[in-house]
């Protein structure tokens, strides 16, 4: 579904990415794994094109999407829920969502906000409040339910269990598996091993903006000396 | 009381106008992050459509379509500017789309003078609404009723499509992170074009609905700009409601004023400014601006750097051609050679604060014009001697700089901006409408310099070294202790302080700095021409200095020095030509399209290419 080949992408002088490649099947949840400053958020604004990569193709259902305008990227399907989780803090929770909407699209679950509470059902509590007035987990919930607004076929998730509640986080797994059994695909980046490990079926560990490693999740199990040199704190 | 109560009700109906135009540039710069100095003009090139209309659409219908058709006509200008003019500047660094602003002003006020002449448009009465009614016993305007009710429900409409429509929701969700609106699949770019034509189309409708009470004039684009900026920071940036309750405030103080106190309205207008900021900093019912967060664009900054041995050999090279002006030069030339070192100097203050301290002024002629003005005054009322004249008005300026730095500086970012162009605005009416002391319209003529000084060569020499050493000491602040805390503080205002920098005092000074030297130029200024008038100070001059200092380059020292040579030198050849504000305009678009990081900034990277090719 989403193919990334041997981008590299810089911020001023910067070298981020080196030559990174992987991919993302229909169905699948890959791990972006790595330390702070490995470029995994890189890799993901390098796919929305928010950081356009120097050199490299990114090819999304058989698409050239490398150049593309970033509104661009979102209108093919894919949803990006960034780090710092962004929501738009003037805005109520359903202004909030009325911003990802996007007309249904083919392949794809048509969410409406109906179905969006049923999946996060504190933000129905919510749902006349302005963003700035929710929790830290809340918010990290608008942002998904924002993003599935648009009817994505891949998401791309930036640390999504950062700074939140245990408990938050356990719905937060079984938001991704849900979505996975409605056939889409999700690019996650990680430093919470055990987040990757309940929804993940594949992992890509980088270093430094480079590959380092890149398989199932089973294998990575079986390597400890990779886990070991390239996650642990 | 009936006559308190007519007084309130001319300031409602003054307030239309003045608020339709304030949400658009509210609305603007909410979205693109762009304060359109062009706002004005949309504002004026309104009122004479809608003239042109309602002389040939008959009868009250054809005045009312005339001035739906006005608004409607704006907006499609003001598309057309952002697609054309906008559009390609929107990735340049911060601010730069302001002197694509500056062109569009001027292009505009060409064109209008082409399209409807210089003479002053009288506006046609509005049919069926010719007389007056009487309320409680004071006679009102009927238009003017009918401009009261009509206003708040623009008010109402605009306020609807921005909270109950998709478009206001994208446009609310913009104002916070236009990065994240497109990263959910909204296209920005037709987002901005629309908030433009929108924001646009309410000052045109404003023009054209204000043309029975006051016309159409060329100096309306201006003039009305001050009014909005005051309405702006009274009422809060982004907020409609607010900007509706300062345009009744401005307004009904106006009027109050015009009765009571004919000599100082805009004096009333300040105080009250001030007053609200000084309890309410981001305006009545404003928040504090917290731009930048998200979205910034460009690459990141390399510092500035003392000058390198080669560069210092150039500039060695350069001074000694130009000192050695008077021996192949005649003496215009040495004239003129005076008025761009002046001018250079001039904007390379204005540079100081803007590059090395971040501060962004609109209104940095007051001291310029100030200091020559002090200078002036002495030597009117006091027949001070020239040379203490000359060394009061940079003190002078400082002096202003001190008092008004520290009330703007109580503001940051779009508020402090705005604010300093009020202040300036401030100095300028009180000079214009003062003239028993000031002399008003007509200046103080007979400034000239010491017997010593007179001689062409010798003031060019004594300019030569004022002004070069100004710069240099300029240059040497901004590699000193001084310097690097002003720039900390410009980058990162919280880590500056976490550091022990006292980031407003700091501020001030470097204000006060640029207050004096700027004064300085003021003060050559006027004593290489003998004379000054009010222009001197108004916002056309801040305008030319920040034109200037965008265009030589702000991350670049030399790009104030450079700026001003290149504009003087422009302006010199093209102030020959009838239609030259059409032609300045055009350049001014043209260079900031192709050369979005200036001129010094754009010669550097072609330079820094060259060597990267052959490395």
């Amino acid at each position: 579904m989403l193919q990334v080949h041997h981008i590299n992408s810089y911020y001023g002088k910067a070298h981020v990415l080196n030559d990174l490649s992987f991919g993302v099947e229909r169905g699948k949840v890959v791990a972006l794994l790595g330390r702070n400053g490995a470029g995994k958020t890189t890799t993901l604004k390098s796919i929305m094109q928010i950081v356009v990569p120097a050199s490299g193709r990114i090819v999304f259902q058989e698409r050239d999407i490398t150049r593309l305008a970033t509104h661009m990227v979102a209108k093919l399907g894919i949803g990006y829920v960034p780090e710092e989780r962004r929501i738009f803090t003037d805005l109520t929770v359903i202004e909030n969502l009325e911003v990802g909407r996007q007309p249904p699209r083919e392949g794809a679950v048509t969410w409406n906000i109906e179905m969006l509470f049923d999946l996060f059902p504190n933000l129905a509590e919510r749902c006349k409040n302005r963003g700035k007035a929710l929790s830290g987990g809340e918010q990290q919930m608008l942002t998904i339910a924002r993003t599935l607004m648009g009817n994505p076929i891949l998401i791309l998730l930036d640390e999504p269990s950062e700074g939140i509640a245990p408990v938050i986080v356990e719905q937060m797994v079984r938001v991704i598996r849900q979505i996975k059994t409605e056939g889409l695909a999700v690019l996650l980046s990680e430093q919470n091993l055990h987040f990757a490990h309940a929804v993940a079926d594949e992992a890509l560990i980088i270093e430094g903006g480079s590959r380092k490693f890149y398989g199932s999740l089973d294998d990575l199990n079986a390597r400890p000396d990779i886990r070991d040199s390239y996650l642990a704190v | 009381m009936g006559f308190y109560v007519a007084q309130i009700l001319t300031g409602l109906a003054n307030a239309g106008a003045l608020f339709m135009v304030a949400s658009g540039l509210s609305l603007i710069f909410g979205v693109t992050r762009i304060v359109n100095f062009a706002h004005g003009s949309f504002y004026m090139i309104g009122a004479y459509i809608g003239y042109t209309l309602m002389q040939t659409l008959p009868g009250a219908i054809g005045f009312w379509s005339a001035i739906l058709l006005a608004g409607l006509a704006v907006g499609l200008v003001g598309l057309i500017v952002e697609v054309l003019v906008l559009r390609p500047v929107y990735k340049a660094p911060e601010l730069f789309q302001l002197v694509a602003t500056f062109g569009v002003i001027l292009v505009i006020q060409d064109l209008t003078l082409m399209i409807w002449g210089p003479e002053d448009l009288l506006g046609p009465r509005a049919p069926g609404l010719r007389g007056v009614v009487h309320i409680m016993g004071e006679p009102i305007p009927k238009y003017d009723i009918a401009l009261l009710v009509i206003t708040p429900f623009v008010a109402l409409g605009l306020w609807y499509v921005i909270a109950r429509t998709r478009i206001g929701i994208l446009v609310r969700a913009a104002t916070q992170d236009r990065e994240m609106v497109g990263a959910l699949g909204v296209n920005q770019a037709w987002l901005f074009t629309g908030v433009f034509a929108l924001g646009t189309a309410l000052a045109g409708l404003g023009g054209a609905l204000q043309l029975p009470k006051g016309g159409a004039d060329l100096l309306m684009d201006f003039n009305i700009l001050t009014a909005v900026f005051v309405v702006v920071v009274i009422g809060g940036m982004g907020s409609l409601p607010g900007a509706y309750l300062a345009a009744v405030i401005i307004s009904v103080v106006n009027v109050f004023g015009v009765t009571f106190l004919p000599q100082s309205t805009l004096v009333l207008i300040f105080l009250v400014m001030v007053l609200v900021l000084m309890i309410r900093p981001y305006g009545l019912l404003g928040r504090e601006e917290v731009a930048g967060e998200h979205g910034q664009v460009g690459e990141p900054e390399v510092p500035i750097q003392p000058a390198g041995r080669r560069s210092r050999a150039l500039v060695a090279v350069g001074l000694l051609v130009l000192a050695a002006l008077p021996l192949y030069g005649s003496s215009f030339i040495q004239v003129l050679a005076t008025d761009i070192m002046i001018f250079c100097l001039f904007a390379a203050s204005l540079h100081f604060l803007l590059g090395t301290g971040g501060l962004v002024s609109f209104g940095h002629a007051a001291y310029f014009g100030g200091g020559a003005y002090v200078a002036a005054l002495l030597i009117t009322h006091a027949q001070t001697p020239m040379e203490l004249a000359f060394l009061l008005a940079p003190i002078g300026a400082g002096l202003a700089a001190l008092i008004i730095g520290w009330i703007c500086l109580r503001l940051t970012g779009v508020y402090f901006a705005m604010l300093t162009l009020a202040f300036s605005q401030l100095l300028w009416s009180l000079v214009f409408q003062w003239g028993d002391v000031t002399g008003g319209d007509d200046g103080l003529v007979n400034i000239w310099p010491a017997d010593w000084l007179k001689p062409t060569t010798i003031y060019f020499y004594f300019s030569l070294i004022l002004c070069v050493g100004g710069i240099l000491l300029m240059r040497h602040i901004a590699h000193s202790p001084f310097g690097y805390s002003l720039r900390a503080a410009r980058d990162s205002e919280r880590r500056a302080e976490a550091t022990g920098i006292n980031t407003r005092h700091v501020r001030w000074m470097a204000f006060c700095f640029a207050g004096v030297l700027a004064g300085l130029a003021g003060g050559l200024f006027v004593f290489s021409k003998g004379s000054i008038f009010p222009n001197e100070l108004e916002i056309a001059r801040s305008f030319d200095a920040l034109i200037v200092v965008f265009l030589g380059g702000v991350k670049t020292l030399a790009g104030g020095v450079v700026g001003g040579a290149f504009f003087k030198g422009v302006e010199e050849i093209l102030t020959r030509f009838e239609y030259w504000r059409l032609a300045f305009g055009l350049l001014i678009i043209l260079v900031v399209t192709f050369a979005p990081q200036g001129i010094v900034g754009s010669i550097r990277k072609i330079f820094d290419r060259k060597v990267e090719t052959r490395s």
